[in-house]
């Protein structure tokens, strides 16, 4: 591949992206467009983000070689990028400060954000309170549900978590809530997105603020190996730890760059998320982007045991790096993710977050089917504490989804 | 001449106002959709938008997104909705505007759904997620369809701005009143009558008002500065109410000012 240089001037990946906003908040994109490409030019914003991302964050965080997970899989050595190791458990917070800094430097004193497993909300909630900013968060109702524990800590945080009903009450509707929000105190609030989604210049904010996770790998990778791996892997609910780590390695070729969907109950049933499986092109919250939707356009419910891949959309970039063929899409059920769970918590110590626990299946399964010569490093994009009562729930036999 | 510009121009003639009711097809069901279309024509509608429901309204407030659900429990579909609009063309004089997310549309084909509502007798087309900057992706099919994209402003668009969406349209300027969602509201904000002026004077096209209207009172202090409103939550909660009587007062408002033919 070429160098590459999406999106263009329009926020166009090929066919995909855009900025499919009602008029009122076409002001509001444009002004951040600027703003973000002011804000690139300068060093001491950069360097501002990179001091707290060390700092606060606790950046950079391992690449741990998983010899027993290696082991188990018997084929190509699996190395995990440490996200889990991140303040607030995910890799959330890298876009989180970067976006909370940019709405400081516009002025902007109040954020609303969409969360699914509340780690998007935990991270945002946080750099809030850091920040001295004030917080909003549209969270599901069924998310409220499935990860109580995470409401409290956007509250203790001092943010306001306002419950969601409409449709399927997931991060969908929540995104929803969150935009028309936006329409309405668009004058003194930042939309703080929380994943490579949304109208442009959303999808290339947030891929550049964890493209972090990407660079890192790859010197850590190479100081260790003294070369690149053979294949990056990630899992994908909207597309951002995925994008984050895929975005460094496109013009490396030789590298192969795989996403992980929710395939749920499995993908020939209703219940899955695996948009760009079993998706099509379409708009929604401001993209054309691969979306699950009937034969009228009317957008389907998405359906995960993890609550972070259950959006029926997957960003733009992805749809359009699916549609060149340079990253494949595959998809991994809700038992295989509990499986995996459980496997990386035996034989690693190290509990995923069920979102993360879609990557690692997906890695075991190639690891098998490459060479013991070849490597793959795998984003393990969160921790699984949030999770451990919903999964504990589901294996003594509680209520599950 | 088209059937916009006409109206438009024989309202001009008359001195008077136009008042634009917007309903849900399919709220009901879309067997009613015929009637209902009639009905506000003989109420004094000068053109009638017709909502096409979609599961993610984000433009929309509580009102109308539950007559989306309504009409989405009915199994209401885009392709529906133009056959039923084909019939109306028979016995409905006034324009007619469909107003629909992008996705229905880019989900129907986007060129057969120009040639479609063409055959229907449609007039225009809203079509609230689709700024300026994308319209490409329809505004041809549509020219060539002789559909008029209805272009929309809100308080938010500067001046320069405002300009330039006023100078591609034809058919009608639609002024958002409100930075905000659908919905009625009391209150507006009280900039709203030099945001009016200001569109009135950029545009070309005659400018509609619309968003939050819900009274007489705010209809006749808007059209001060514009030359109709459009009128959407009111008019969707009067079908679901069945208030019909209460809808045949509220768009008689313009009646004692100047006749509405
Ligand atoms: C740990 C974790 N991983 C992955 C995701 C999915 O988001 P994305 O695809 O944007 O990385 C989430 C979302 O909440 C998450 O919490």
């Amino acid at each position: 591949m070429t160098t590459y240089t999406l999106p263009n001037k329009k926020g166009h990946f090929g066919m995909f992206g855009g900025r499919f906003v009602p008029e009122t908040l076409m002001k509001a994109v444009l002004e951040l467009e600027q703003a973000y490409d002011n804000a690139k030019k300068d060093a001491s914003f950069q360097a501002e983000i990179d001091r707290l991302l060390k700092e606060y964050v606790g950046r950079e965080t391992p690449l741990y070689f998983a010899e027993n997970l290696s082991r188990h899989a018997g084929g190509a050595n699996i190395y995990l990028k440490r996200e889990d190791l991140n303040h607030t458990g995910a890799h959330k917070i890298n876009n989180a400060i970067g976006q909370a800094l940019l709405a400081v430097r516009m002025g902007k004193k109040k954020i609303v954000a969409e969360t699914g497993a509340g780690q998007h909300g935990v991270a945002t909630a946080t750099v809030c309170a850091l920040l001295n900013l004030d917080c909003i968060i549209f969270m599901g109702e069924e998310d409220i549900k499935r990860q109580a524990l995470n409401v409290f800590r956007m509250e203790l945080l001092g943010a306001k978590v306002v419950s969601v009903t409409a449709g399927s009450a997931t991060l969908k509707d929540a995104v929803n809530e969150a935009l028309r929000y936006w329409v309405a105190n668009v004058d003194d609030t930042h939309y703080l997105l929380g994943s490579v989604m949304g109208p442009h210049p959303f999808p290339t904010i947030v891929r550049d603020f964890q493209s972090v996770i990407g660079k890192e790998t790859k010197e850590q990778f190479q100081l260790r190996n003294s070369s690149l791996p053979d294949a990056v892997v990630a899992c994908i609910g909207g597309g951002s730890n995925a994008m984050g780590m895929f975005y460094p390695f496109i013009e490396d070729e030789e590298v192969s760059l795989y996403g992980v969907e929710a395939a749920g109950q499995g993908v020939d049933t209703d219940y899955h998320a695996a948009s760009l499986t079993k998706g099509k092109p379409g708009v929604l919250h401001g993209a054309l982007m691969y979306l699950l939707q009937n034969d009228d356009g009317q957008i389907q419910e998405a359906h995960s045991i993890s609550a972070g891949l259950d959006y029926p959309g997957v960003g733009p970039e992805h749809s359009h790096l699916k549609e060149v063929g340079r990253a494949k899409y595959f998809s991994i059920t809700d038992e295989e993710a509990l499986d995996s769970f459980q496997l990386l918590s035996r034989l690693e110590g190290i509990i995923p977050a069920l979102e993360s626990a879609h990557a690692i299946a997906y890695a075991v399964k190639l690891a098998s089917e490459m060479k013991y010569s070849e490597n793959i490093v795998v984003c393990l994009s969160g921790r699984g504490d949030k999770d451990v009562d919903a999964v504990k729930a589901r294996l003594k036999g509680g209520e599950g989804k | 001449m088209n059937r916009l510009e006409q109206s438009f121009k024989l309202l001009n003639e008359n001195n008077a106002k136009a008042f634009v009711p917007y309903m849900m097809a399919g709220d009901g069901g879309l067997a009613c959709l015929v009637e209902r279309l009639v009905l506000l024509e003989k109420f004094g509608a000068a053109a009638i938008e017709v909502g096409v429901p979609f599961s993610d309204p984000v433009a929309d407030g509580p009102t109308i997104q539950s007559a989306g659900i309504r009409a989405l429990e009915n199994r209401t579909t885009l392709k529906g909705i133009i056959t039923e609009l084909a019939k109306a063309r028979e016995v409905v004089t006034i324009p007619i505007i469909l107003m629909t997310y992008l996705n229905p549309i880019y989900a129907y084909g986007i060129d057969d759904f120009a040639r479609d509502i063409q055959i229907a007798g449609v007039d225009g087309c809203i079509i609230p997620d689709l700024p300026l900057e994308e319209e490409d992706i329809i505004a041809p099919q549509l020219a060539d369809a002789q559909v008029e994209l209805i272009r929309l402003v809100t308080p938010a668009t500067p001046l320069e701005r405002i300009k330039e969406i006023a100078g591609r349209g034809k058919g009608f300027l639609y002024a958002v009143t409100v930075k905000g969602i659908t919905g009625t509201r009391n209150l507006f904000d009280n900039d709203l009558n030099e945001f009016l002026k200001a569109v009135k004077m950029l545009s070309p096209i005659p400018v509609l008002a619309g968003f939050g209207i819900s009274n007489e009172d705010q209809i006749k202090e808007l059209t001060k500065n514009c030359d109709g409103v459009v009128v959407g939550s009111k008019i969707v909660e009067l079908f679901e109410k069945d208030k019909l009587f209460e809808m045949e007062k509220l768009m008689s408002v313009f009646k004692q000012e100047a006749k509405i033919v």
